[in-house]
């Protein structure tokens, strides 16, 4: 850039100003354009679309009709969003004590170190980690083993492919985005103020609900938005732990799009996905009366 | 309780407890695959048969094919380096060039830019890849009737990986760059182009020097989160799989130690990452990694 701006000396300085201000917009829109509207456009027309004969495609609603009669689909549609509000909820669940010890109890060494502990295991892929998870779970795998140690089951039994597995693997690969706003969003809370409820003789559940909670909600909506998008959009932990009985909902989209090279319905199933998905940011949005900007620089 | 408040001891044990369980559950999956990449077995699976190197340097048998001689995974590896190479010079330029945009220059829709720019970090990594595979397709079918062109990067393959992967980590570099940029005195700027220096020599020792740590930083993440990523990966792949694919593919045969090798180089790699990032002193915001696997 710096090149094309020392080859415009004879400019002069608004056509100049507007010269690169052309320059740097373009890349912006090639890549907003080309990569992300045409694309979803496409997607959109393909899924208003019904094949009448080979190669002849007629304008339809078909695909949409298809998801909504046949119980198949938007059972594990249902299902896909229970499970991810779930693992949502059990992911703050989990997370807000260790973000609570993170910025109130430990002291500053000590909780420097754990957060930056909490966030090593999201340096490694996540195909890494669901390999950790698969040799512990298995029938043959570490786990099982134990508990016929410890005596606890006669035989191994195998604790993958459920629900409960696919839900710790998913809160597992959430933790980090909801530790990360939750920290950010404690570490402003004055402690004075606890201390204060404190001493005016407030149990820890009422400074907990009266005090902490309307403190960190901008914090909590925050991880819970980007853990639901990401718990909603996931392939490849559901597909590994749960195996044939995740019913994951991207797993249609992939089946239909890669393996029965039916690109209507698997369009159809995107948008519906991306549409679930983009009303459940609004609500949250909504609900925690924040701009979607700066939730996500947040996160 | 916070610190400066009396706990009950039963409180404090209680808390203890909470944190040391909660970094078991973090790390018992990395321990486990890191112990059973030195496994004498054929399986990555209890019990213990002693301790092997085979996993790694194995070059005797078929079924004992270590990492380092394992030509297909040592293959999709590279694949895997050059897409990230890729996806990185492309997310760092155009996140720069996003910056600079964003944070130097006011015109009719930036609003609406701004807001867009955002988008593909709530898109599904799924729904980005088959929407990207569609339309180039499309694109592709319509080179081929109108002009009898055979555009072979439009199909499955590395090129779409490439833009794929780029589509969102664009907008994580853009984020990171920009934040940077937003703190940036502009008066030192001022103070050189007062003293005569021309908007080249502005920029190249003033303003990129102050960038630099953000660009380190975005181009750090970038090539991990595109080496990690999964999802828009697996809608556009074509017969070269990158190291994830592979992976997830052996992992569906049936797990061998050999993925549990790999798996250990990869900590080990992005160990290092995490350590040079953080000896250059760039502040590695690891937290931006948010993202989609």
């Amino acid at each position: 850039m710096s090149e094309l701006i020392a080859a415009l000396p004879t400019l002069s300085g608004a056509w100049r100003r507007r010269f690169v201000l052309t320059v740097l917009l373009a890349p912006a829109v090639l890549w907003l354009l080309a990569l992300i509207v045409l694309p979803h456009v496409q997607l959109a027309l393909l899924s208003l679309r019904e094949r009448i004969a080979p190669h002849v495609y007629a304008p339809s609603v078909a695909q949409y009709r298809t998801f909504f009669t046949e119980p198949l689909y938007w059972e594990v549609f249902v299902r896909t969003a229970i499970l991810s509000a779930v693992a949502t909820a059990l992911t703050l669940l989990v997370a807000f004590p260790i973000a609570w010890v993170i910025t109130k109890v430990a002291r500053a060494r000590a909780s420097s170190l754990l957060f930056a502990v909490c966030l090593i295991p999201f340096w490694v892929s996540e195909t890494v980690r669901s390999l950790g998870w698969l040799i512990l779970l298995r029938q043959s795998g570490v786990l099982p083993a134990l508990l016929v140690k410890l005596g606890l089951t006669a035989a191994p039994v195998e604790l993958l492919y459920h629900d409960a597995t696919i839900l710790t693997g998913l809160v597992y690969t959430s933790l980090l985005f909801m530790v990360v706003p939750l920290v950010s969003s404690l570490e402003s809370l004055d402690n004075s103020l606890i201390e204060a409820a404190y001493d005016l003789g407030a149990s820890g559940m009422a400074i907990l609900r009266r005090i902490v909670i309307p403190h960190a909600a901008p914090g909590i909506t925050a991880g819970c938005i980007v853990v639901f998008m990401l718990t909603l959009g996931n392939y490849l932990t559901p597909n590994l732990l749960g195996g044939k009985n995740s019913q994951w909902f991207t797993e249609l989209i992939y089946t239909q799009f890669i393996v029965r090279f039916n690109w209507e319905q698997g369009a159809a199933f995107g948008f519906l996905l991306l549409g679930l998905s983009t009303f459940m940011v609004a609500v949250g949005l909504r609900l925690s009366g924040q701009r979607f900007v700066d939730v996500m620089r947040r996160s | 309780m916070i610190a400066s408040l009396p706990r009950s001891a039963w409180l404090r044990a209680a808390t203890s407890l909470y944190v040391i369980a909660f970094l078991i559950f973090l790390f018992a999956p990395l321990v486990i695959v890191a112990i059973f990449a030195f496994n004498d077995a054929p399986y990555p699976a209890p019990p213990w048969h002693g301790f092997t190197l085979d996993w790694f340097f194995g070059n005797a048998t078929k079924e004992r094919l270590g990492l380092f001689h394992d030509a297909e995974l040592l293959g999709s590896i590279w694949t895997s380096i050059v897409v990230a190479c890729w996806v990185t010079a492309l997310s760092i330029i155009v996140g720069t060039a996003n910056a600079f945009l964003m944070e130097r220059f006011r015109f009719p829709g930036k609003q609406v830019l701004s807001v867009l720019m955002l988008t593909p970090l709530i898109i599904p990594g799924v729904i980005l890849g088959i929407s990207i595979l569609s339309l180039s397709s499309r694109v592709a079918e319509f080179a081929d009737d109108a002009f009898g062109l055979d555009l072979d990067f439009l199909r499955p393959g590395l090129p779409l990986v490439v833009l794929g992967q780029f589509s969102y980590i664009a907008t994580i570099a853009t984020l990171m760059i920009s934040a940077r940029l937003k703190r940036f005195d502009r008066t030192l700027e001022e103070a050189a182009l007062n003293l005569g220096a021309s908007h080249a020599a502005v920029l190249r020792t003033i303003t990129f020097p102050y960038l630099r740590p953000a660009l380190i930083g975005s181009a750090a993440i970038s090539f991990l989160m595109s080496f990690e990523n999964f999802n828009t990966t697996l809608m556009l792949v074509g017969s070269d799989s990158p190291l994830t694919i592979m992976m997830y593919g052996r992992m569906r045969e049936g797990a061998s130690p050999v993925l549990n090798a790999v798996s250990l180089f990869l900590m080990l790699a992005s160990a290092g990452l995490a350590l040079a990032l953080m000896r250059g002193g760039a502040r590695a915001p690891a937290a931006d990694t948010a993202g989609k696997a």
